[in-house]
C-alpha cells in the first residue's frame, strides 16, 4: 500500500486528484511574515509530513489550512473548493481537524468534556469505544480535569477527540514532542490505523526517524517556503541532504 | 421583647430579610456581569443601565394605553413582562454587542471600560431626559400581594418570591454553564477561542448570545425589582458599583463566586445596618479591599488570564 501511493506521487502536483492543493500560501503574524510561498499537494489517503527547523513555518502552515491565521493569502483548495476567506469554524465543518502543538486541552473541562467537545462534522468518525481501544488510559480518567492528565495522556486526548468528528483530513502538529518512546510508538500505531481507515494525515514532525516509518511523502519547509519534497522511497538516497535541511 | 446582642429580634430579622432581598438582586446582577466578564473579558459597566431598561420595559408594557393613547393597546402586566422584558433587553444586548462590543474584544480593557461607561451615560441620560430623576410606581402583582405574620416578623410574599426566583435562576444558570454541552463550549472558548472555533463552533455567534443572555438577565432582574424599588432612570447607577464589588469579591468571572458573594454580602450589609448603621454603606467596599489584599483572585477565583 505504501509503495502504491509512493509511485503515484513522485512529483507533487503531477496528475492524480489532489484532496488539498495549496498554492503560494502566505501568512502573517501582525506585520511579520511567517509564510512566504507555500505550495503543496496532498492526495486522498496519504500521510504527508512537513519537516523543517524550528521557526520554519510548519505550525503556521497547519494553522493557515485551518483558517486560524488572521492574515493569509494565496490559495488553499479542498477538493477544488477554495478555503481562503472561509472562517475557521466553516473549514472545520468541511471535514478538517487539527491537533495543536500545545495540545490545547481545556483545564476547566473534564476529560470526558474535552473528548466530546469538537462537534461531529461528518459520518464515519470513531466511536468513543474505538477511541478508548486506541488509548485505554483515557477510559479510567473521564471525570478528571483535562489538564490533570500526564503529558502523554493529554496528547492521547488531543488526538482522540478529533477522531470522533469524522474529519477526513487530520492535521497533527508534533504529536510526539517530549513523549516517552513507548507512547511515541503508540501514537505511531494510531496514525497507521488512521491510514488504514482511509483518512488523510498531515503530520508535522521534528522526529524524522519516526516520520519515516509512517509517511508516504515529505515536504521540507524553510523560512516560510517549501524547499524540497520527496517520497518516502527516496529518503534513503537523500539522507545527507535531509540532515542538512533539518540541522541534525 | 426578645433581644439578641441588645437588638430586638424583629429589627434583626427585618434587616436580615432586607439583606436577603438585596442579596438576591446582587446575585442576579453579579451573575450576569461575571458571565460576561468570564466569557468575553468585557467589564460590562452598562449592566446597571440594562437592569434599569428591564424595569422600564415592564413599566411601558403596563402603561401602553397611556403612552400610545388611541391605539387601543392593552395593558400588559407583571407576569407577561417577566418574560417579555428580558427578551427585549436580550435583543438590545445583541444589538449592542453587534454594533459596539465586538469591536473592542481584542483591545485593551480600558476601551471596553470607556465604551460601556459611555453607553451607560447615553442610556441613562436618554431616560432622564424623558422621565426626570423621579421614580415611576409599579405595583406588586395581585397574586403576591400581602404577606404572613410569623410572630417574630412580617413576611411579605413578594419578597419571598424574589429570593426563591433568584435562587432558582442562579442555580439554573450555574447548571447550564457547568454541566451542559453549551456550557462546555463556553468554558472552552474562555480558555482558547481560536481553537474552539477551529473545531467548528461559531464562537463569535456564541459570544453574542452570551452577552445577550447576561444582559437579558439584567433586564429580568429589573422587572423583579420594579415593584420593590421605583422605576427610575438612576436605579442601576448606585447598584452597579456594588455589583462590581461583589463580582471582585466572588472572583472576577467566577459564576459560583458571584452567586454566593451576592447573597452573602447582601446579608452582611443588612446585619451591619442593625449593629452599626453608619457603616452599612461602606461595609461591602471594606470587604472588597480586604479580599483584594489577601486573595486577589477573589473568594472562588477561577484565575483570570
Ligand atoms: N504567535 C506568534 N506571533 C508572532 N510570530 C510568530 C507566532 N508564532 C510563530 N511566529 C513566527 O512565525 C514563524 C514560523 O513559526 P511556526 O510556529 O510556524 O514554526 P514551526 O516550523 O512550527 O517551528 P517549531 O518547530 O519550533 O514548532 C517563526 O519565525 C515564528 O517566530
Ligand atoms: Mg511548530
Amino acid at each position: 500500500m505504501h509503495d502504491v501511493f509512493a509511485t503515484q506521487t513522485t512529483h507533487a502536483g503531477a496528475g492524480g486528484a489532489a484532496m488539498l492543493e495549496i498554492r503560494n500560501l502566505e501568512a502573517w503574524y501582525g506585520e511579520s511574515r511567517a509564510l512566504r510561498s507555500i505550495c503543496l499537494d496532498v492526495r486522498d489517503g496519504e500521510v504527508v509530513t512537513l519537516l523543517g527547523r524550528n521557526g520554519a513555518g510548519k505550525s503556521t502552515t497547519l494553522k493557515s489550512i485551518m483558517g486560524m491565521m488572521r492574515k493569509r493569502a494565496g490559495s488553499i483548495k479542498l477538493y477544488g473548493e477554495e478555503l481562503i476567506g472561509c472562517a475557521s469554524n466553516a473549514i472545520a465543518r468541511k471535514g478538517i481537524a487539527f491537533c495543536p502543538e500545545n495540545r490545547g486541552i481545556f483545564s476547566s473541562l473534564t476529560v470526558a468534556e474535552n473528548l466530546t467537545l469538537p462537534p461531529i462534522v461528518r459520518d464515519g468518525g470513531m466511536s468513543e469505544e474505538e477511541i478508548f481501544d486506541l488509548f485505554p488510559n483515557l477510559r479510567e480518567r473521564l471525570n478528571t480535569g483535562g489538564t490533570k492528565l500526564s503529558g502523554g495522556e493529554q496528547q492521547m486526548l488531543a488526538i482522540g477527540r478529533i477522531l470522533r468528528t469524522g474529519a477526513r483530513l487530520i492535521l497533527l502538529d508534533e504529536p510526539t514532542e517530549g513523549l516517552a518512546p513507548a507512547i511515541v510508538q503508540q501514537i505511531g500505531r494510531v496514525i497507521r490505523r488512521l491510514r488504514e481507515r482511509g483518512l488523510t494525515v498531515i503530520l508535522v514532525e521534528q522526529n524524522f526517524r519516526f516520520a519515516e516509518t509512517l509517511a508516504d511523502r515529505h515536504y521540507v519547509i524553510e523560512n516560510g517556503n517549501v524547499v524540497d519534497s520527496m517520497t518516502n522511497a527516496e529518503v534513503p538516497a537523500n539522507r545527507d541532504k535531509l540532515a542538512a535541511y533539518l540541522g541534525v | 421583647m426578645i433581644l439578641i446582642f441588645g437588638v430586638p429580634i424583629q429589627a434583626l430579622t427585618g434587616q436580615l430579610m432586607v439583606g436577603l432581598i438585596n442579596g438576591a438582586f446582587y446575585a442576579l446582577l453579579s451573575l450576569g456581569v461575571a458571565i460576561i466578564f468570564g466569557m468575553l473579558r468585557i467589564a460590562n459597566f452598562v449592566h446597571g443601565a440594562q437592569y434599569m431598561l428591564g424595569a422600564f420595559v415592564a413599566w411601558f408594557l403596563l402603561n401602553l394605553p397611556n403612552i400610545f393613547p388611541g391605539l387601543g393597546l392593552p395593558t400588559i402586566g407583571y407576569w407577561v413582562a417577566l418574560v417579555l422584558a428580558p427578551l427585549v433587553v436580550f435583543g438590545v444586548g445583541i444589538l449592542i454587542e453587534f454594533l459596539f462590543i465586538r469591536r473592542v474584544y481584542d483591545l485593551d480593557h480600558a476601551y471596553s471600560l470607556l465604551l460601556t461607561i459611555g453607553l451607560t451615560m447615553v442610556l441613562e441620560g436618554a431616560f432622564r431626559l424623558k422621565y426626570g430623576s423621579s421614580g415611576q410606581p409599579y405595583e406588586i402583582p395581585e397574586l403576591l400581594k400581602g404577606g404572613r405574620n410569623l410572630g417574630f416578623m412580617f413576611l411579605p410574599y413578594y419578597r419571598v418570591w424574589v429570593v426563591v426566583v433568584s435562587l432558582v435562576v442562579c442555580f439554573a444558570t450555574w447548571f447550564m454553564i457547568e454541566r451542559t454541552k453549551f456550557g462546555a463550549y463556553l468554558r472552552a472558548a474562555t480558555e482558547d477561542p481560536i481553537l474552539v472555533r477551529a473545531f467548528g463552533i461559531n464562537v463569535p455567534l456564541m459570544l453574542m448570545l452570551t452577552y445577550g443572555f447576561g444582559v437579558g438577565l439584567a433586564g429580568f432582574t429589573g422587572v423583579m425589582a420594579a415593584p420593590i424599588y421605583q422605576v427610575s432612570p438612576g436605579m442601576g447607577q448606585n447598584l452597579i458599583i456594588i455589583v462590581f464589588a461583589v463580582v471582585v469579591i466572588g472572583g472576577m468571572g467566577s459564576i459560583l463566586g458571584a452567586i454566593i458573594s451576592g447573597f452573602f454580602l447582601g446579608i452582611i450589609e443588612g446585619l451591619t445596618k442593625v449593629f452599626w448603621p453608619e457603616a452599612s454603606n461602606t461595609v461591602i467596599f471594606v470587604i472588597m479591599a480586604i479580599i483584594l489584599l489577601v486573595r486577589p483572585n477573589g473568594l472562588i477565583g477561577r484565575v483570570a488570564k
